[in-house]
C-alpha cells in the first residue's frame, strides 16, 4: 500500500470516528426545536386509540400559526409509555413538551416535582372552576403546585352482552339490568341465575377487573386510598378496603363466574370476539376496547347498564410540561387550550373519554350522547351520573408495582389455589413489591 | 509526538509561517514514521471509543448505583454501601425464586439441547440422501425472531384453544392449565429455546466434526471399532473445544433467558411470570425492580450478582467439559 492511499485510509477512519462522536453526542433531539420564530410542540400520549386530539391540533395551529404540533405515543401500551417518560424524566432530555400522566402513575411524578413546570406561573389558578374539585386535587403536588391539568375521568358502569342475558332469562333493558344489582352481592346473585342457565358461556371475564373496579368504589366511599396511604406508608394489608374487594372478589370466582382471562391478554382478546363472557367492568374508556376487540360483528349486542354500589372512578388522566420543554410557555398554553371545556367535549365525540369538567360534563353534546354500537346506549348520561359527586382516590407512587403483586393472588386462586392462601401471598409479595 | 526521537528536520520550527515544501524527502520520511506508528490505533479506535461508551461505561456505572438507593422517586442519590446485596442476599425469596426457575429451565432446555444436536450433528456427518436439505433444514429456526417463536408457542401451549391441550384432549389426557404448574411452564418455555437453538449447535458440531482427521476413523474401523465406539472414542474427545465453546455460549444464553417466558404471558403483568412466579426469570425480575418498583441501585445489585452467577457457572462448565473424556 503506497504512502498516500494509506494516509487516505487514515483520514477517512479519523473522518468516521468523527461522525461517530458527534453522532452519539447528538442523541436524541426530539423534544422541540424553534426556526425562525416558528415553534414546534411535541404531544405523548398512550393507548391504542390516544386522546382523540387529532382535530383540536389542526384548529390551534390555525389560531397560532407560529406553532407545529407533533403527536407521539398512540399505539402505545401504558406500561411502555410511563417506563420510557420516567427514563426521559429523570435524565431530563427528550421527553415531550406536553406529556400525558396517567391516574396511576401521576403520583409518581411528585417525587420529580422539580422537572416539571409550575403550570400555576402560567395562569393555570385561574382554570380551577373548569375541572372537577377532585380531578383538580389531584393533579396537585403536596406542596400545591399544579402539576397537572385534568383530561378525562374513567366513570364507572357495567357493560352486558344483551343477547346473552336474553337467552339465560335475565332482563335485557338497561335501566332494569341496572336495578338487578344494587350491591355486588347481588350482581353475584344474577351471576349464579346466569350460570344455571347458561353453561356455556361466563358471567365475569376476569377477577382482575371485577376487583379493580370494587376496588375503586369501596376506596372512594370509604379510606380515599388503596396500597398506600396519604403520607405514601404502604398499607396493602392494613387497609379495609382493599381486603374487602379482595374477599368480594374471592365469592365471585367460588361461585364459578369468571371466564379467568387475564386483561389484556390473546385469550381476553378472543373472548371479546368469541362472546365467551356475558359483563365486564366499564370505566369510559373500556366502550372503546370492547369495540376494538369484539369487532362490527357484535354491534348491537352490548349495552351498558349502571354499576352495583353506586359511583365510582377507575383512570383518567393529566397533562404536564416538562422542564425540558425549550418552549415551556407555548406548551403550558397548549396544554391549557387541550384541557379546556370544548376540547374535553371534542374528545368525547372523538374516543369516548369522559371529561373532567363540570361544563363539559353539562354539555348538552356530552349528555345526549348515545353509542349506537352499544345498541344506543345513553352513554354520556350513565358515566356522568355521579361523577361530579366522587370522592378522590390517593394512589400511591408505586400503585402499579403492588396492584400487580394482588391481581396475581387473584389470578392464582382462578388456578385454583385457597383464598385465605392467596391473600397472604397479595400482603406478601405486595409488600416486597412496595418497599 | 514528542516521543519521536527523529531530529527535527530543517525548517521545522517555521513551518507555521512558511509553507514548507510538500515533498521534502525529511519531511516525508517523519510522515512515514508518523503514519507507521499510528495508523493502526486509528483503525482499531472506532470500536474502543464504542467499547468505552457502551460496554465499559456501564459497567462501572452499575457497581457504582448497586451501592445507592437512586430511584426516580428519591431527589437525592445516598450511598448505602453493601445495604443492597445484604437484602439480596438475606431478605428476598423473590430474587431466589428467579433464581431457581432460571436454573431449572437452563438445565431443562440445554442438556437436552446439546444432546440432541450432537446426535443430530453425528447423524448429518454420515452419507445420507439430501444431506444438504436436512443440514439447511436444522438451520432455519435460528433466522426467525424469538419474539415471534415466543409467539407461536404461547399459542401452541395456550390454556383454552392451544394446540397441545387439544392432542392431550384427543388422546383422553385432561389438558394442561400450562402456565399455572411450575414444571409444565418450564417445560413448554425450553422446548421453545430447545427449538431455536439445536440446529444451531449442531450446525456447530458438525463443522468440528468435518475437520476430524478421517485417517483416525479408518484405523479405528480397521481395529475393528464399531460405530458406536468411533464415536465416544474419537467424535468426543476431539469435539472438547467445540464442546466447551457451546456450553459457555448456552451458559451465557440460557441464564440470561427473558424473551421466551416473557412473551409466554400475553397481556398485563407479564414481567411477574406467571401468577406465583413460576416461570419469572433473573433478567425479568431485574426489570420488574427497575421499571415497575423504580429501584435502581438495587436492580444494579441484581445485574452484578446474576453476572457472577454466569462467570461461576460458566467456569464450572468449563472445569466439567475438560473432565469429559480428556484421559481417553
Amino acid at each position: 500500500m503506497s504512502v498516500t492511499s494509506r494516509r487516505r485510509f487514515a483520514a477517512i477512519a479519523l473522518a468516521s470516528v468523527a461522525v461517530l462522536a458527534s453522532a452519539t453526542a447528538c442523541g436524541d433531539d426530539s423534544s422541540s426545536g424553534s426556526d425562525g420564530g416558528k415553534v414546534t410542540l411535541v404531544v405523548d400520549v398512550f393507548g391504542d386509540q390516544g386522546f382523540g386530539y387529532e382535530d383540536l391540533y389542526k384548529q390551534y395551529q390555525t389560531e397560532h400559526p407560529n406553532v407545529t404540533i407533533q403527536e407521539r405515543g398512540k399505539g402505545l401500551g401504558l406500561g411502555d409509555y410511563n417506563t420510557r417518560l420516567t427514563q426521559q424524566i429523570t435524565a431530563g432530555a427528550g421527553a415531550g413538551d406536553v406529556v400525558a400522566l396517567e391516574e396511576g402513575t401521576i403520583v409518581q411524578f411528585f417525587a420529580q416535582a422539580d422537572k416539571f413546570v409550575n403550570l400555576a406561573d402560567h395562569g393555570a389558578n385561574d382554570l380551577k372552576g373548569n375541572f372537577l374539585p377532585w380531578k383538580w386535587e389531584g393533579g396537585l403536588t403536596p406542596d400545591g403546585k399544579v402539576l397537572g391539568l385534568g383530561t378525562d375521568v374513567g366513570g364507572m358502569a357495567v357493560c352486558y352482552r344483551s343477547d346473552l342475558f336474553k337467552a339465560a332469562g335475565l332482563p335485557t333493558d338497561r335501566e332494569q339490568v341496572g336495578a338487578l344489582w344494587p350491591t355486588w352481592d347481588a350482581f353475584i346473585e344474577q351471576g349464579k341465575k346466569f350460570a344455571a342457565a347458561d353453561t356455556k358461556h361466563k358471567f365475569v371475564d376476569s377477577a382482575t377487573n371485577f376487583y379493580n373496579i370494587v376496588l375503586m368504589q369501596t376506596a372512594g366511599a370509604g379510606s380515599g386510598y388503596t396500597y398506600f396511604d396519604k403520607s405514601n406508608k404502604l398499607v396493602v394489608g392494613e387497609n379495609p378496603d382493599v381486603q374487602s374487594a379482595f374477599q368480594q372478589t374471592t365469592k365471585m370466582i367460588s361461585a364459578g363466574l369468571s371466564n379467568n382471562l387475564r386483561s389484556f391478554s390473546n385469550e381476553w382478546n378472543a373472548g371479546f370476539k368469541n362472546g365467551s363472557f356475558a359483563t365486564i367492568g366499564c370505566p369510559a374508556w373500556m366502550t372503546g376496547v370492547i369495540k376494538g376487540q369484539a369487532g362490527d360483528a357484535a354491534t348491537g349486542k352490548w349495552d351498558v347498564a349502571k354499576a352495583p354500589g353506586g359511583a365510582g372512578n377507575w383512570g383518567g388522566s393529566w397533562l404536564a410540561v416538562p422542564k425540558s420543554s425549550k418552549h415551556q410557555k407555548e406548551a403550558a398554553e397548549l396544554a391549557k387550550y387541550l384541557t379546556s371545556a370544548k376540547s374535553q367535549t371534542e374528545a368525547f365525540k372523538k374516543v369516548g373519554n369522559l371529561p373532567s369538567s363540570p361544563q363539559a360534563l353539562n354539555d348538552p353534546a356530552v349528555l345526549a350522547a348515545t353509542n349506537e354500537y352499544f345498541s344506543g346506549a345513553p352513554i354520556g348520561k350513565i358515566f356522568a351520573a355521579g361523577a361530579t359527586e366522587l370522592k378522590p382516590v390517593y394512589l400511591g407512587p408505586k400503585n402499579q408495582a403492588v396492584r400487580d403483586a394482588v391481581e396475581n393472588a387473584l389470578r392464582s386462586i382462578e388456578q385454583g389455589k385457597a383464598a385465605d392462601a392467596a391473600w397472604q401471598d397479595a400482603v406478601k409479595n405486595g409488600q416486597a413489591a412496595g418497599k | 509526538m514528542s516521543s519521536l526521537k527523529t531530529p527535527a528536520p530543517p525548517g521545522a520550527s517555521d513551518r507555521r509561517s512558511r509553507p514548507a515544501p510538500r515533498h521534502s524527502p525529511a519531511r516525508r520520511r517523519q510522515l512515514n514514521r508518523l503514519d507507521l506508528r499510528f495508523t493502526p490505533y486509528v483503525f482499531v479506535l472506532p470500536f474502543f471509543v464504542l467499547f468505552a461508551i457502551f460496554g465499559v461505561y456501564p459497567i462501572v456505572y452499575t457497581f457504582w448505583i448497586a451501592m445507592t438507593d437512586r430511584s426516580p422517586m428519591n431527589t437525592t442519590i445516598s450511598f448505602v454501601g453493601l445495604d443492597n446485596f445484604v437484602e439480596l442476599f438475606t431478605n428476598d425469596p423473590q430474587f431466589w425464586n428467579a433464581v431457581v426457575n432460571t436454573f431449572g429451565m437452563f438445565a431443562l432446555s440445554t442438556i437436552p439441547q446439546l444432546i440432541i444436536a450432537l446426535l443430530l450433528a453425528n447423524a448429518l456427518n454420515r452419507r445420507i440422501r439430501g444431506q444438504m436439505f436436512f443440514r439447511l433444514a436444522i438451520a432455519m429456526p435460528i433466522i426467525t425472531s424469538t419474539a415471534v417463536v415466543a409467539l407461536i408457542f404461547s399459542m401452541i401451549y395456550a390454556r383454552d384453544f392451544g394446540l397441545v391441550n387439544w392432542l392431550l384432549d384427543l388422546v383422553g389426557l385432561g389438558p394442561i392449565d400450562w402456565r399455572a404448574n411450575r414444571f409444565a411452564s418450564w417445560f413448554a418455555i425450553a422446548t421453545m429455546v430447545d427449538w431455536r437453538w439445536v440446529g444451531y449447535n449442531a450446525l456447530i458440531y458438525l463443522a468440528a466434526m468435518q475437520s476430524i482427521n478421517k485417517d483416525v476413523y479408518e484405523a479405528a474401523a480397521l481395529d475393528g471399532a464399531s460405530q458406536r465406539r468411533q464415536f465416544w472414542s474419537i467424535t468426543i474427545p476431539q469435539l472438547r473445544p467445540t464442546i466447551i465453546f457451546t456450553l459457555i455460549i448456552s451458559t451465557i444464553g440460557g441464564l440470561q433467558l427473558f424473551t421466551e417466558p416473557l412473551m409466554f404471558t400475553s397481556g398485563s403483568g407479564a414481567l411477574s411470570g406467571g401468577t406465583e412466579g413460576q416461570f419469572q426469570t433473573i433478567t425479568m425480575y431485574l426489570l420488574d425492580v427497575m421499571n415497575q418498583r423504580f429501584r435502581w441501585g438495587y436492580a444494579g445489585a441484581v445485574a452484578l450478582v446474576l453476572f457472577l452467577l454466569i462467570a461461576s457457572v460458566s467456569f464450572l462448565n468449563y472445569l466439567l467439559a475438560r473432565r469429559i473424556s480428556s484421559d481417553k
